[in-house]
């Protein structure tokens, strides 16, 4: 197993699926303005995954490009964290959702601009300017909904209960990385975890919310084990690239 | 006012508007010019966000990701269409809140396009292709309209549309140069669309009730029926381009008049659908008033917390 | 309890380095920091900007269009404001 080409999947797998759940918004949106942010967001997410399976692809090198690899991989092939394939449910859930995701990419780009990988470098140098912004948005309105209205605030809450769980995985680690963290190719993400902490925290205060005192930890997606929700997002990803074998769009 | 003085505004605006000097939201208008625009730009407001759900019904399913994306940004540009008219709206006073519930309660209308569904990915080509290809039909004269928020917002879309039309084309071309289920299904698509796009022009000019005066007031350009027939004359020939086949056995190239003869609209259907009888009219409205609904304890939640920060401040402050 | 609706603002954008903001149109917000956010969103989608103002509507005064002829008139006959309003003999640059 080529661990680079493991590790790409992982990165552009978290920017795929939670682009396509913020995707799903899209004509949803509380008002307008926030459709229109929102599609931005996964805009951003999109463009990260395409850029970083294109690379996968040619680390891997068995010719399969960025489509092939976002479109034709089986369930248990997609790497991504279990928290960004969670259903929107509403939008402050989303929003909760965005901001346990943003604070750890933002500081994980910080790092990976000096990768000594000079691709994933760059491709973390424009990622870090899109994260910069998704975080400040998606911890804006945290705060805003946290410390809104007493029936916003307790939306909040349930999210942040329900999605706690899931943050551990931010900061998984296995074989896969050792060589890569060894290598300068990529951060060691349990040295963000402290700074991630202190972020999450500071927010989570201002927005009025207390972090659940269960320290269960719900893992599985970056071996590919997923929730039944991956199931059905790739059956509406695939559908036309399963449907239509090899033709071209 | 003394009706005297009525008469002198209402010369002076008129006036005005033959000298193409535009109207501005505080200056002074008949009140039918102001309700007469306000009815437009509001319902063009209301097409532009109804038309976002056609195709975010294939967001999701799109074939790749240079696809997906650009579809994203489409349907997100409409989103924006939306927010600039109905700014446009707002300066003539005429709430967003308002005029969404009057969409809402279906007191209001928008265009009978977004009204069908999209069943294929090959929807995606025959929308972009003829539907926005209509709407910029209608649109690049409204850059010209008197009013000027109302032009300035349209000069905006017009220049975001220019890839909308274009993307619908490329996927259909694509389509029909591809195997031949993908050519059937760009086929069935033009099929499907063909009439109600050219019914998104409105009525026949003999039965439009406003185009006279809005002609008279330059908020409209050209009639229903001549748009119309540019649009015909326009697609014809890009669909002989790529090998598709206009759903017409009428249509023939009339060499007097230099434009195609068509054949005869489904006016019924096409009124059924504006009635609010079309096959999706139910779910389109739905759609968007369980996005407010769903969203209002949203919007009250930042508002209560905009009061608090502002208490904040200030007693920061003293 | 009643909705409120979120206030307007006004949007202004500076397009690049050197010209100043210009008006390009009004969203709503609950906040200035959000009006920020969604101007950014809504009106930089093609980078158009690189700086963004924001004014809540009801905070902007304007003159009254009646007054146009006693505020704006009087200057078109001050015509030697404007520099073409000098003669300069041939061949005289850079002035
Ligand atoms: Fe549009
Ligand atoms: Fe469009
Ligand atoms: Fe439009």
């Amino acid at each position: 197993m080529n661990a680079l080409f493991e590790y790409l999947l992982r990165l552009g797998d978290d920017s795929l699926i939670l682009g396509h759940r913020l995707s799903e918004w899209c004509g949803h949106g509380p008002i307008l303005e926030e459709d229109i942010a929102m599609t931005n967001l996964s805009l951003d997410l999109i463009g990260q995954a395409t850029s970083f399976l294109k690379y996968a692809g040619e680390v891997e090198g068995k010719s399969r490009n960025e489509d092939d690899l976002a479109f034709l991989r089986f369930e248990r092939e997609y790497k991504n964290l279990l928290l960004v394939e969670r259903p929107n449910q509403n939008f402050g859930a989303t929003m909760m959702r965005q901001f346990l995701f943003d604070a750890y990419r933002k500081l994980f780009f910080e790092r990976l601009v000096h990768s000594t990988d000079s691709q994933l470098s760059a491709i973390a140098a424009k990622s870090l300017k899109e994260t910069k912004y998704h975080l400040k948005h998606s911890s804006e309105w945290v705060i805003r909904l946290g410390d809104g209205t007493e029936e916003s605030h307790e939306k909040m809450q349930s999210a942040l209960d329900d999605l706690w769980k899931y943050s551990a995985e931010l900061f998984y680690q296995d074989d896969v990385d050792e060589d890569l963290i060894e290598n300068g190719i990529i951060p060691a993400v349990d040295a963000i975890k402290g700074e991630w902490d202190v972020l999450v925290r500071n927010v989570l205060e201002q927005a009025t919310l207390i972090i659940p005192s269960n320290n269960w930890e719900q893992v599985g997606g970056r071996k590919g084990i997923h929730s039944e929700h991956l199931g059905y997002i790739l059956a509406e990803l695939q559908y036309m690239q399963r449907a239509y074998p090899g033709m071209k769009w | 006012m003394k009706e005297h003085n009525i008469e002198v505004l209402e010369r002076d605006f008129q006036a005005k508007i033959d000298n193409d000097i535009k109207i501005e939201p505080k200056d002074w208008m008949p009140d039918e010019y102001r309700q007469t625009l306000i009815r437009q730009i509001s319902q063009h407001a209301h097409s532009e966000v109804v038309g976002m759900l056609p195709e975010g019904n294939w967001i999701t399913r799109a074939p790749n990701l240079r696809r997906k994306a650009v579809l994203l940004a489409k349907v997100q540009d409409e989103a924006g269409h939306g927010l600039y008219l109905y700014s446009a709206a707002e300066t003539l006073g005429a709430d967003r809140e308002q005029t969404i519930d009057d969409l809402h309660s279906g007191k209001a209308k928008y265009s009978s396009i977004f009204n069908y569904p999209t069943l294929s990915w090959a929807d995606m080509g025959a929308v972009g292709w003829l539907v926005d290809g209509a709407a910029i039909m209608n649109q690049v004269p409204l850059c010209r309209c008197s009013y000027g928020p109302y032009a300035r917002a349209m000069v905006r879309v017009c220049k975001e549309e220019s890839f909308h039309q274009r993307q619908g084309f490329e996927i259909m071309t694509t389509l029909a140069q591809g195997t031949a289920e993908q050519k059937a299904m760009a086929q069935d698509a033009l099929n499907r669309f063909w009439w109600p796009a050219l019914m998104m022009f409105g009525p026949p000019d003999e039965d439009s009730k406003h185009t006279k005066q809005s002609m008279d007031w330059k908020i409209k350009r050209h009639t229903n029926d001549e748009l119309r027939q540019m649009m015909v004359d326009i697609t014809v020939p890009q669909a002989e381009l790529i090998g598709l086949t206009i759903p017409d056995p009428d249509l023939k190239w009339n060499k007097e008049k230099g434009g195609y003869d068509f054949g005869e609209i489904n006016w019924d259907e096409f009124w059924q659908v504006v009635k609010g009888n079309g096959p999706c009219n139910k779910d389109r409205i739905e759609t968007r008033r369980k996005a407010k609904e769903n969203g209002a304890w949203v919007r009250e939640a930042a508002n209560a917390f905009a009061e608090k920060r502002k208490l904040r401040n200030t007693k920061k402050a003293s | 309890m009643a909705n409120k609706e979120w206030p307007l603002y006004e949007v202004f954008i500076r397009s690049k380095q050197g010209l100043s903001h210009k008006h390009v149109g009004s969203l709503r917000a609950a906040d200035e920091q959000m009006a920020i956010d969604n101007a950014r969103d809504v009106y930089t989608r093609r980078s158009e900007g690189i700086s963004i103002w924001v004014v809540e509507s009801n905070s902007v005064f304007a003159s009254d269009p009646n007054d146009a002829d006693s505020l704006y008139e009087p200057s078109n006959s001050k015509v030697y404001r404007h520099p073409t309003f000098y003669d300069v003999p041939d061949g005289i640059e850079h002035m």
